[in-house]
């Protein structure tokens, strides 16, 4: 069982719902992002998404579209990511780190590379942005292999048909995006999202991630009602971006904003495991 | 030259797969939350694409609007000039608009209000596809939104002016390198937004399944057209077949009706920029690698790290670092050769069709001639040259009289 399964585990086990943020690696310095990472963790982070940087972030809002630009800016790398998760999980063995990116940079380094390097790392599982399940079979194996989960994005739109097809080939848990848009669009209708989550729930066992448009507490409380996980990343993302000229402070102003998000949760998810 | 396939057994009609790959190219890579709207246009482009109405109605808007069958004009005096093989140039600079981009735009229109949509959205560089897309929306009266990089639409104001005249709303894109593949990234992310009521008119034969083969079906009508048209003048295929790549279509569109015919040879034509040695050209298939962009596996412009590069190129409309993934596949197999032409050379040929046949070129397909005034010499006169005259110069102008320090 790697490390995505336990935490699950002892989740579901503590009637606690997961709350994964989201950063961007190097973003808004390669050196800033360890500390960011602990420091979230520290407000109640269960599984930590980095992204890895890439210039053409197609499915993603301008909030993350500038972090990436602003890492890139600073020479982070797919190589340079795989020095900040072995640096991060030189102080924490537990936490689970998922990569979160869009292809070509795997692609320009190799498949089989990325896998190796990604377990030398201590990464746990990697979310492809642009490899939808027709075309992962070979990387899914792969990752699979090396203990890595590949882990799929399941969207409004996504048929029966879909679901069924990348429930085959998805491990760790599996990211369900709230709404037809970009990261960090506007409206989430919970309803909605428990509807097709309920769909979804009836194809697989694995855990249910909610992401796409949770920015704040009230969200974050609903959503975990109803999903296993509540994934926020462009509400921290922006908060790094206006403060990345202070450093201690963005750490400590993005901590707070996730112990609040973690709070909200924690408060209506425990009634929610004893109905269980 | 790999020999992953043997080029004289390949029937490239039979390409691409249901998947939409060329070989290791193509495919469809992207997020999933676009993954159900390329499935409904997939599967409303199956239905429509063999359908007689649907064609028929094609085929008569091509004729009344766009004004075809485009001319194949022979070159002669430029030809003797350059004292080689015969030169014709297929005249798409003469079609409404002023570009091959109306064949596609004209198509996917139809297929639009087929499938009930309301809006058109689209992708420009030099404006020439903006500009058809905004023409074909004003036609079928559909709200239209092209997104354009901020520093296209310095260069290319006068086509920003006619999308506006045509009722279309011109979004600037100011992210990443503010050109033609941020323009594709962000009518990307308003399609995934708006699936409900929006087409995306993807406006070259790149992109993932099915906009590579329904962008080149639409535009093969180029090399249909110069197939009859040369058999009708000499009784034989052209030896030669020459046009430019940025993207590529209308390079698809003039090789794929002649893919099968081993004798003729296939160029494609590649913006070198400054040299490709300086590091500032837009030549993919020249110099770049296979990845993964704007949805499909093809070659790309990237650096070490994978990140995408800033191309540059003279002309808007080649500067992309990707390429049509069917391009990618008739390199590796070697059906077609891939060449490049510095910023400088285009503008000798933008120049010398000026001069010699009073026809000014568009700088992208100034690459194409400036190739075929390059093999022209090495072949004989009693054989032919095709070269696909993609588009007029008129919008590059002021791009010309700039270099030549003249203010207009």
């Amino acid at each position: 069982m790697n490390r995505i399964a336990r935490r699950f585990d002892a989740l579901r086990r503590a009637g606690r719902k997961a709350l994964i943020p989201y950063i961007t690696a190097g973003d808004p310095r390669p050196e800033s992002t360890v500390p960011m990472l602990h420091a979230l963790v520290a407000a109640g982070a269960d599984l930590i998404e980095l992204g890895v940087p890439f210039s053409d972030p197609m499915a993603d809002g301008p909030v993350i579209q500038k972090a990436c630009e602003r890492a890139l800016a600073q020479g982070m790398s797919l190589r340079k990511v795989f020095e900040l998760a072995r640096e991060f999980r030189r102080a924490d063995s537990e936490t689970p780190l998922v990569l979160m990116g869009y292809l070509n940079p795997i692609e320009s380094m190799g498949h089989a590379a990325f896998a190796a390097a990604a377990r030398e790392a201590g990464v746990d599982g990697a979310l492809t942005v642009d490899l939808p399940p027709e075309e992962a079979v070979e990387m899914a194996a792969l990752l699979d292999a090396s203990g890595i989960a590949p882990i799929f994005l399941l969207a409004p739109t996504s048929s029966d048909q879909r679901i069924q097809q990348t429930v085959r080939l998805a491990r760790g848990y599996l990211y369900y995006v709230s709404l037809k848009g970009v990261t960090g669009s506007a409206a989430l209708n919970v309803g909605e999202v428990a509807a097709k989550l309920a769909a979804i729930r009836a194809r697989t066992d694995l855990p249910l991630g909610v992401g796409f448009g949770i920015k704040d507490p009230p969200t974050a409380a609903a959503i975990a009602q109803v999903a296993d996980a509540v994934v926020v990343g462009s509400a921290l993302v922006a908060k790094m971006g206006e403060l990345a000229d202070d450093p201690e402070r963005m750490r400590r102003e993005v901590a707070a904003s996730l112990a609040a998000m973690r709070q909200a949760m924690d408060r209506v998810a425990a009634p929610a495991a004893l109905a269980d | 030259m790999t020999a992953k396939a043997l080029p004289d057994k390949v029937d490239y009609s039979q390409f691409p797969d249901a998947a939409g790959h060329f070989g290791r190219y193509g495919g469809r890579f992207v997020a999933e939350t676009l993954m159900e709207a390329l499935h409904e246009l997939n599967q409303a482009w199956q239905n429509y694409r063999n359908d007689p109405e649907f064609l028929a109605e094609l085929d008569a808007d091509l004729a009344r609007y766009v004004g075809r069958p485009s001319p194949l004009y022979h070159a002669q005096r430029w030809s003797r000039q350059l004292g080689g093989a015969q030169i014709y140039l297929k005249r798409e600079d003469l079609n409404h608009t002023g570009a091959h981009k109306i064949n596609n735009t004209v198509g996917q229109g139809l297929l639009a209000a087929r499938m009930g949509k309301t809006r058109l959205i689209a992708e420009t560089g030099a404006g020439q596809h903006g500009v058809a897309s905004a023409t074909i929306a004003a036609r079928l009266g559909m709200e239209c939104v092209v997104y354009m990089g901020t520093d296209d639409i310095k260069r290319q104001a006068l086509n920003v002016y006619r999308m506006r005249l045509l009722g279309a709303t011109v979004q600037p894109v100011d992210s990443g390198s503010r050109t033609l593949k941020d323009a594709l990234n962000e009518a990307l992310r308003d399609w995934v937004a708006n699936v409900d009521d929006t087409f995306y008119m993807i406006g070259t034969v790149a992109g993932p399944h099915p906009y590579p083969l329904m962008v080149r079906e639409f535009q093969a009508v180029i090399g249909r057209e110069t197939r009859e048209q040369m058999l009708a003048d000499c009784g034989c295929l052209p030896d030669a077949l020459v046009a430019c790549v940025g993207g590529g279509s209308n390079a698809i569109g003039l090789f794929h009706p002649f893919l099968n015919d081993a004798e003729v040879a296939i160029y494609g034509v590649e913006a070198a920029g400054a040299g490709i040695e300086t590091g500032r050209h837009a030549a993919t298939l020249c110099a770049g690698r296979p990845g993964v962009l704007h949805g499909n596996r093809t070659y790309l412009l990237n650096d070490e790290n994978g990140q995408i590069i800033e191309t540059h190129s003279v002309s808007a409309g080649l500067d992309y670092p990707g390429v049509g993934p069917e391009h990618a596949w008739l390199k590796d197999i070697g059906r077609a050769q891939y060449v490049s032409i510095t910023d400088e050379e285009a503008l000798k040929g933008f120049h010398d069709l000026t001069r010699t046949e009073g026809i000014i070129p568009a700088l992208e397909s100034s690459h194409a001639l400036a190739y075929a005034a390059k093999l022209a010499p090495t072949l004989r006169p009693d054989q032919r040259i095709a070269v696909n005259l993609s588009g007029r110069g008129d919008k590059d102008i002021y791009t010309v009289a700039a270099l030549e320090g003249i203010q207009l």
